[in-house]
């Protein structure tokens, strides 16, 4: 921990998205797993995510990043999925 | 030297707001300081001054957007009084923890209840703890030349601090008196540009402010906060050096009258000071050694300094014109403070008597006459009279 | 050239709100954030009031917000970023910013429609060109589920606990959405994360707009709410089905419903799966739930006259 001759004045935080340290995956008890055949791309998982852990490259869904995934389940609650079968699943940590 | 005016201390501080000519006033009337924002409302209407005027629906959000166009990147003013001050508590601490050079007139007036609009230093006391400087002034001269060297003092670079300029409500916000002004070049050349620390609308380097911080942190940035205040009495000093050179007026920490041959003295602040000044000279007339200390620089308070200046007295009256009920009045408790660390002072007193007088109340009245009174007790303490009352009211009817 | 409101263009779009952010798992604030930023094609300011999003998003020197962020205190969010707003205004008469960036300010309920209303209605009047944008999760949420003015009728919070005597809170919430209107603004509308394209059009447009606007954002909460972690959008998709929370926007005095439930559901749907409207469903308070959705009745069908007038 810093001491006070090493802070900012003013409490200032001078690097932005520096929250980008704290890892909120460890908060998880479930786990979303991805199949990548049930998925259509719609890319819901990634808006609805509060947690900004869908991992979206080129406008694709690619899978989530566990270092930030909460396990909150929207993803997989909001996927369509393909024909009925969900392209996400929530599953317990740990199984 | 500048142009000569009679302005009442209200005029005289607006006019000094109009040279700093800041990015930004938020204002809220309330008397007696309603003058000074109204004044500068017409500046802006007139274009005499570049300033955004931000017409706040309260003191409270008046204090909220000063600290949200400080932050932003800018000078800022606004001005209030007390129960504006009052309102604005909790905004005033944010304000100063966050380092915001915001400047503010302060025209001192009682505290309600009961209602009264009239001068007395309750507000400005009772903001003695939220990290503001505090500079106060006897006249309307004073209040001016402090207002002119608040910009300079608050936006140095090693301080970053908003500051109070008070003044007493209606006995000099309201009486016209004859001032000098400084021209508004000497003005503008003496306070400079606005330097940036960190500004919220440097969109390139986006920036947070106002985290939360608990237990583990947040007693180091207080201490830190405290490092700063620390820095302030030389800035101040040097500050009133250059002034000293631009106008010809002195400004210290406090203001010494008579005090360095004296037995007896009296610690007041403000526009009583004036009164008392003459009390002193009578009472010098009479072969009396009675002297005063006019303080200026209420927060940071100057210990040391004062505690040099008054430890060779016999007896000391500290005058309130404020109340700590059940308690002492607010200036004793730092006089007593001062005065306590002094280990002896070569005249084989070890410290000076100290009585404490709470005086003009709600505007109640200050005469000569209160001062006379106060003096005459001092003279017969100092020959060895004992102390009868530590704390005591003068001008109440018993 | 402004970004296609299409997913797959808007996932290529940098977050300024990021994560590592500490709101708890399924909150639906941050993605009404998200959703907001995303919409905004400008540099952007914000203000926060202190509460969930503001305690969660900025601790010590971890801050989640990739643009300039300010937080001051619980009530003054509007006039805080009005200070900033009019510095802004300041320094752009003299060339020292650049033209068009813009400024939001986001608070809870109980910073927006209790603590914060006097500060809000006061930027709003006076002009400020900015975007104020409520994050209603209907109660104190921060300090732990306390009644707000904005929660609804026969909820149980822990400051009106539904008990043997008193039923949870007894009065409707405040219409602050309207109240807003209200002020003459040239825009104020209610939007839901479950209608994205909507909400996300709503703050396109408001911010094409000079002045003061202001945004009411449904925001469930599960800890409060007493649902699942999962349904946050589901609920928000819900309030709308159900007329609880009706979509529309008031832009010069016009009142316009942007999107109507094809088929108006029961409001019992929306507060079947919480928790804090539990009791409404035991024996013995039927009036009560029966007044919720005479409330809402009345409430659509004043909304339907207003957007026929127009």
């Amino acid at each position: 921990m810093k001491k006070w001759k090493e802070l900012v004045p003013g409490a200032v935080v001078l690097e932005a998205g520096s929250s980008e340290k704290f890892k909120t995956g460890s908060w998880r008890s479930f786990r979303p797993r991805w199949i990548e055949e049930n998925c259509i791309q719609c890319l819901f998982c990634w808006l609805y995510c509060p947690d900004m852990a869908v991992k979206v490259v080129e406008g694709k869904m690619t899978g989530f990043d566990y270092d930030f995934c909460k396990g909150c389940g929207v993803c997989a609650r909001e996927c369509p999925g393909k024909k009925g079968q969900k392209a996400i699943v929530m599953e317990p940590e740990g199984k | 030297m500048g142009k000569i005016a009679a302005v009442t201390g209200n005029e005289a501080v607006a006019n000094a707001l109009r040279q700093a000519n800041p990015d930004v006033c938020s204002l809220y009337p309330i008397t007696p300081q309603t003058d000074i924002v109204q004044r500068f409302a017409s500046y802006v209407s007139n274009g005499q001054v570049d300033t955004e005027l931000i017409n706040a629906e309260s003191e409270h959000s008046s204090m909220s957007a000063a600290i949200g166009a400080s932050a932003a990147g800018g000078r800022v003013v606004t001005a209030t009084s007390s129960q504006g001050l009052a309102l604005m508590w909790e905004m005033l601490h944010i304000a100063s923890a966050t380092n915001l050079p915001i400047i503010m007139p302060l025209v001192n007036r009682a505290l309600s209840a009961p209602l009264n609009i009239h001068g007395d230093h309750s507000d400005g006391m009772g903001a003695r703890d939220t990290g503001w400087i505090q500079l106060w002034s006897e006249n309307a001269q004073e209040a001016y030349d402090n207002t002119v060297q608040a910009f300079r003092i608050g936006e140095h670079k090693d301080l970053r601090l908003p500051v109070m300029v008070c003044m007493d409500g209606f006995i000099i916000s309201h009486s016209i008196e004859r001032i000098e002004y400084l021209e508004d070049k000497q003005v503008k050349d003496f306070i400079g540009e606005f330097v940036n620390v960190n500004p919220l609308l440097d969109l390139e380097h986006p920036k947070s402010y106002g985290p939360l911080i608990l237990t583990d942190l947040y007693m180091e940035f207080k201490r830190l906060q405290h490092e700063i205040m620390g820095r302030v009495k030389k800035v101040v000093l040097d500050v009133a050096e250059d002034f000293y050179k631009l106008s010809g007026r002195r400004y210290g920490l406090f203001e010494s009258y008579r005090l360095e041959d004296a037995e007896i003295g009296m610690v007041v602040m403000n526009s009583a000071a004036g009164t008392s000044k003459d009390v002193v000279d009578a009472f010098r007339d009479k072969g009396i050694k009675a002297g005063l200390l006019k303080p200026r620089l209420f927060r940071p308070f100057p210990y040391t300094e004062i505690a040099d200046a008054l430890k060779h007295l016999k007896a000391v009256c500290v005058m309130d014109r404020a109340d700590s009920y059940g308690g002492y009045g607010p200036m004793f408790m730092e006089i007593s403070s001062a005065l306590y660390q002094v280990t002896g002072n070569g005249s084989g007193v070890a410290k000076p008597k100290l009585i404490n007088k709470i005086y003009g109340l709600g505007g109640r009245d200050y005469m000569p006459e209160q001062a006379e009174q106060v003096f005459t007790e001092l003279d017969a303490i100092a020959k060895g009279a004992p102390v009868k009352l530590v704390k005591d009211y003068i001008g109440v009817r018993e | 050239m402004a970004t296609e409101l299409k997913l797959k263009e808007l996932s290529k779009k940098p977050d300024i709100f990021c994560h590592g952010h500490r709101m708890c798992s399924g909150c639906g604030a941050p993605t009404v954030v998200k959703m907001v930023l995303l919409a905004t094609e400008y540099p952007v300011v914000i203000s926060n009031a202190t509460g969930c999003l503001e305690v969660s998003s900025c601790i010590q020197d971890l801050t989640a917000w990739k643009t300039p962020w300010i937080h001051s205190a619980f009530e003054n969010a509007a006039a805080t970023i009005a200070g900033v707003e009019t510095m802004y205004k300041s320094l752009l008469k003299r060339g020292k910013m650049p033209e068009n960036v813009k400024f939001i300010a986001f608070g809870g309920d109980g910073g927006t429609y209790d603590i914060g209303f006097q500060s809000l209605s006061g930027a709003m009047e006076r002009w400020h060109d900015m975007l104020y944008i409520c994050y209603d999760n209907g109660a104190y949420m921060n300090t732990g589920i306390q009644r707000s003015s904005a929660t609804p009728l026969g909820a149980d919070t822990t400051t009106s606990p539904a008990g043997s005597a008193i039923p949870g809170k007894l009065q409707p919430r405040k219409d602050l959405t309207k109240i807003m209107a209200a002020h003459g603004i040239p825009y104020a509308a209610q939007a839901s994360p479950s209608h994205w394209m909507d909400l996300m059009k709503k703050v396109r447009k408001a911010h094409e707009i000079k002045g003061p606007k202001f945004m009411n954002i449904i925001a469930p909460c599960n800890r409060g709410w007493r649902s699942q972690t999962d349904d946050s959008i589901l609920l928000s998709r819900l309030a709308v089905e159900t007329c609880y929370w009706p979509l529309y926007e008031v832009e010069d005095g016009k009142l316009k419903i942007t999107s109507k439930p094809k088929e108006k559901k029961p409001v019992a749907e929306f507060m079947k799966p919480q928790g804090r409207f539990k009791h409404l469903f035991a024996p013995g308070n039927e009036a009560l739930l029966e007044r919720v959705q005479q409330e809402i009745d009345k409430n659509w069908e004043r909304l339907l006259k207003e957007d026929a007038a127009e």
